[in-house]
């Protein structure tokens, strides 16, 4: 720019301060500055078309989620679980998503697939591991390594930072309505049947207590680990809930069954 | 008198309706939530039925004469003191959890814990530092550049008071444990809907004032925070569908699963940081840069190329969030390859606001509010930099899930974010309270070095976290396994965790000196201080248009 006049650009000069010179450039430009409602719908539509041409072909090109046997819906006392796992924050230093690199693979198990996070609601893949990924947690540790690790992290792993959820293990697992939830989570794609619905409560009692029957629900929901978590079998708390959740988590598909690894090998276009 | 009868009335029945929500709550948060909505009608009743004139006891308390042919500038007074409130507050909570990481024994569960505190971090700074920032500088700019006062003054008042319970709200919801885990969006289903109606009312005020304009032309400033406001409205509805368990309790599931609700997500946190931290701010640096250094803007063609490549490209940015993970690799490349491109409009942006201090580069050495503008779009310029190379994905391998993506994250909202609030609070105070000047411009100075070092400190430490520990999880031994157990590196992370909460103190000690100044200011009082250059003010000037009758 040549040499600015020493006076002051008033707010008004600052609104109009465009150079004649770029007039025949700015022609059509022009309109859209005087006009609020040109501008406002142009600006929405340039906003719209990334998400628009991103997201939307997720829901309609098949092979977004392959299709591999195993996957069901979680049980109303995992699901409880998850909800505690989403309501503390866990997601805020915990992924749920492992790469395909071999340290990942290696260090966690075979790399996450679109498949097992089917009936997220919300997902939790994470951002940020400042604990390691929990994405096949399940099974790695016993009941009482995780009821003791989440009592007092430091107890189990001297070098951890994780705060204590000692608090679990205190409070009942209390669901005003446990078929309410399966509902909503119906109402948003996830196929529980009637009789997962209506028999929500009683599932979630029998799968951590031994002495209920349950072989209805080890029939609806195949997988399904059944026992007492928190060592207290007379009594049913979020650290039940929550021990159950990270118990089945990455265990529902069987990645050393050699048809899986096939059909995954054929998987193209991703 | 009917009017107030049918006023009461209609606050009373909010009372009732909210004490019954409470009582048939099923959770704590709910409960909790509902109490505070009954508490703030109960307050609106109060006002109602009394009517004293709370809007003249504030103008005495403020100093201001209410003047029909001056700028209305209440709600944007009240924004500049919740803007420093809610600054202090984030960033007091960010250096706890930064300690927390340090010292585990600072998580007081089950309120304290890192898990709830960390949104709080986030959203405190974002949405109620940052939030207010924008709210009361565009109220301040559309009127000033549009020559009019406010449209619809009542609801503007509105949007302040709404946006405020929506911060309540949201914070206690996140130590209650209501959160939705979405990052940056993790308030529940009805603190959304809340938030909906308050920023309908936003938008409907900020288009209204520009409808009513007296100056032909829409200086861009409108241009960018008027794509805030749409682009955030989007954003907001489309990420927060889910579906409540009970319309008495806060729990709800998303409407989307799995990797269709992280594209979401991620379409959500990638923009709220393109429209909310970039494009809003770019719109407050469009106004009060060219006005402290008494320089018209550098470009205009430059503007309007980076205002349509700005808002056209970020929205696409979103996957580089996700790369790697089972998102299918078409989109992750998409995502790619757009964070590169968008390279260009923000340096745009940048250029645009250090080349509109041509022939005023001295001032960089006698005015720190210019100072502080200058390391702001210098932030800008590197986090923008530094964000498209993030996303390419051999460097993103290494990079996420680290401590380097929360250096990058820190960089462009402290150096950025912060910084450019700072400079425009300092620059609106003397101006709305009709002070001759600041207190101190000194300790504008102050706060400009403790902020920079702290800065320092802070990306610095990250930068060497996030690097390390990537490394450090792929790291191989001659015997072919993997060197370092997870917990190895954790070890590894705390000198630098404690340097990075010195950085944060040293920037929150910045923020409090901030503060003080401010206070001392509106109080009306003058540092007795060799003076530093300031840039002139004309009050006499500083007025809407106003039709005057015929003689």
């Amino acid at each position: 720019m040549t040499n600015p006049s020493e006076e002051k650009p008033t707010d008004a000069e600052l609104a109009r301060q465009e150079p004649l010179d770029v007039e025949v450039t700015v022609k059509g430009h022009k309109r859209i500055e005087r006009n609020v409602t040109l501008l406002a719908v142009l600006t929405f539509i340039a906003v719209a078309i990334g998400g628009i041409v991103e997201i939307a072909p997720l829901f309609w090109i098949d092979n977004t989620i392959e299709e591999v046997d195993g996957m069901r819906p979680y049980t109303p006392l995992e699901q409880a679980g998850r909800d505690i796992y989403v309501r503390e924050g866990c997601y805020t230093c915990h992924s749920q998503m492992v790469r395909p690199f071999r340290d990942e693979v290696e260090r966690y198990g075979h790399y996450s697939l679109a498949a097992e996070s089917m009936y997220d609601h919300p997902f939790q893949w994470g951002s940020k591991r400042t604990g390691p990924d929990l994405a096949r947690v399940g099974g790695r540790y016993s009941d009482e390594w995780h009821v003791q690790h989440l009592k007092d992290p430091r107890s189990v792993v001297p070098e951890s930072i994780m705060p204590s959820y000692a608090f679990l293990a205190e409070t009942k697992l209390d669901l005003p309505n446990p078929s309410a939830r399966l509902t909503a989570l119906r109402a948003v794609g996830v196929p529980y049947t009637d009789r997962d619905v209506t028999r929500a409560g009683e599932d979630l009692r029998a799968q951590a207590n031994p002495n209920r029957d349950a072989e209805d629900l080890a029939d609806r929901y195949p997988k399904a680990q059944i026992r007492d978590f928190d060592g207290d079998p007379s009594r049913l708390t979020e650290m039940d809930a929550l021990v159950a959740y990270l118990q089945m988590l990455g265990t529902l598909i069987d990645f050393q069954d050699a048809a899986a690894l096939e059909e995954l090998a054929t998987e193209t276009g991703r | 008198m009917e009017t107030v009868v049918a006023r009461a009335g209609l606050w009373y029945a909010l009372i009732l309706l909210a004490v019954i929500a409470a009582a048939n709550a099923q959770d704590l948060a709910f409960t909790v939530h509902m109490w505070i909505v009954a508490a703030a009608a109960a307050v609106c009743l109060f006002i109602a039925v009394s009517k004293p004139d709370y809007g003249a006891i504030a103008r005495g308390i403020l100093r201001t004469p209410e003047d029909p042919s001056r700028y209305d500038d209440d709600p944007i007074r009240w924004g500049v003191l919740a803007t420093s409130f809610w600054g202090l507050v984030g960033l007091l909570v960010g250096v706890i959890i930064a300690l927390q990481l340090v010292f585990p024994a600072l998580n007081l569960e089950p309120w304290f814990n890192f898990g709830r505190m960390r949104p709080l971090h986030t959203s405190a700074v974002i949405f109620a530092f940052g939030g207010n920032a924008l709210i009361a500088t565009s109220f301040y700019v559309v009127q000033r550049t549009c020559r009019a006062r406010l449209a619809f003054p009542r609801l503007a008042r509105f949007v302040f008071w709404g946006y405020q319970l929506f911060i309540v709200l949201a914070a206690t919801g996140y130590l209650l444990g209501s959160t939705q885990s979405r990052e940056y969006a993790e308030p529940e289903w009805h603190v959304d809907l809340w938030l909906t109606i308050v920023w309908v009312a936003y938008g409907a005020v900020f288009i209204g004032t520009i409808l009513k304009r007296n100056e032909p032309h829409i200086y861009v400033a409108n241009w960018f925070y008027l794509a805030f406001i749409i682009t955030i409205a989007m954003l907001h509805i489309v990420n927060n569908l889910a579906v409540p368990v009970s319309l008495v309790g806060s729990q709800s599931y998303s409407l989307f699963a799995g990797v269709q609700d992280a594209l979401t997500q991620w379409w959500y946190g990638h923009n709220a940081v393109g429209f909310f931290l970039t494009a809003g701010f770019l719109a407050m640096m469009y106004y009060f840069v060219p006005k402290q250094a008494e320089r018209p803007v550098y470009s205009y063609r430059l503007s309007i190329i980076h205002f349509w490549s700005l808002i056209f490209l970020y929205i696409w940015a979103g996957p580089h969030h996700l790369h790697y993970t089972a998102l299918p690799d078409w989109a992750q490349t998409l995502g790619m390859v757009f964070s590169v491109l968008l390279w260009m409009p923000s340096w745009g942006g940048m250029i645009n606001g250090l080349m509109t201090l041509n022939g005023a580069w001295d001032k960089i050495r006698t005015d720190p509010i210019i100072r502080m503008m200058v390391i702001a779009l210098a932030f800008y310029g590197m986090a923008t930099f530094e964000g498209p190379l993030l996303s390419i994905r051999a460097v993103n391998s290494l990079s996420h899930y680290t401590d380097w993506t929360i250096g990058h994250v820190h960089a462009g909202a402290l150096g950025w974010n912060g910084m450019i609030t700072f400079a425009a609070i300092y620059y609106l105070v003397p101006r709305l309270w009709k002070r001759e000047r600041l207190y101190s411009l000194r300790w504008v100075n102050w706060h400009f070095w403790l902020a920079t070092a702290g800065i320092v400190f802070y990306a610095a430490s990250m930068w060497v976290a996030g690097i390390m520990q990537g490394l450090m999880w792929r790291e191989y031994g001659a015997d072919g396994y993997l060197v370092y157990s997870f917990a190895e590196t954790v070890v590894a992370l705390r000198p630098l965790y404690l340097m990075r909460a010195f950085g944060g103190l040293l920037y929150l000690a910045g923020a409090i000196l901030m503060a003080v100044n401010i206070q001392r200011t509106i109080a009306g009082r003058l540092r007795d201080e060799k003076p530093m250059s300031d840039a002139a003010y004309d009050s006499a000037a500083d007025r809407p248009i106003v039709a005057e009758p015929a003689e």
